[in-house]
């Protein structure tokens, strides 16, 4: 069933608030995405972790009512922040 | 530990890389699956492949055995390493070749 990337952005920030999320539809077929998560609260934590953190915040849907998530974690860089 | 559960483990402490994925190695039935035996393939590495699509019970019970919603997924040394979006971060930064030992 086809889910909208707002609702996915909605639902990993009200469990990672401060998440920066970026998602792409990749097929256009509202069930293929691509999601980058960046998020202070993923330090100290390894990729596994990192991944369980977003899975867990999308409740159960990944792998069953949103087929495909590409996933890539990441925490703030202080060093190539701008401004 | 319930019997998918057990025989989960006997696989994954058994072969030192394996990878639980959807398919066979020449017919992979899964863009995730397939992207992942080519990260395995490119690296050179020896490895085993448990297709879940043969085995309603594994296929339930990995997801459970890692507490990770999707397939495919990789172990190392009796180790979960992740998935195809974690396989393609440490092919890319090195780090999937020095694990699973495998020459350039």
């Amino acid at each position: 069933m086809p889910m909208a990337a707002s609702e996915i952005e909605r639902l990993i920030k009200a469990s990672i608030p401060d998440a920066e999320v970026t998602i792409r539809d990749l097929a256009g077929d509202g069930d293929h995405y691509a999601a980058r998560v960046v998020s202070g609260s993923f330090a100290g934590l390894n990729r596994i972790k990192q991944h369980q953190a977003v899975y867990a915040a999308l409740g159960g849907r990944v792998g069953g009512e949103l087929h495909a998530l590409q996933l890539e974690t990441a925490v703030p860089n202080t060093e190539t922040t701008s401004e | 530990m319930s019997d998918a559960q057990s025989r989960i483990a006997d696989i994954v402490g058994k072969n030192d890389v394996v990878l639980f994925m959807k398919g066979t190695v020449l017919f992979p039935q899964c863009g995730f699956s397939s992207r992942a035996i080519a990260i395995l393939d490119r690296l050179g590495a020896k490895y085993e492949t448990v297709d879940v699509l043969q085995d309603p019970e594994v296929r339930q019970g990995i997801k459970e055995f890692s507490d990770w919603p999707t397939i495919p997924q990789l172990y190392v040394k009796g180790e979960f390493v992740g998935g195809s979006d974690i396989m393609m971060e440490m092919f890319e930064s090195g780090e999937l070749q020095q694990l699973v030992g495998a020459e350039a």
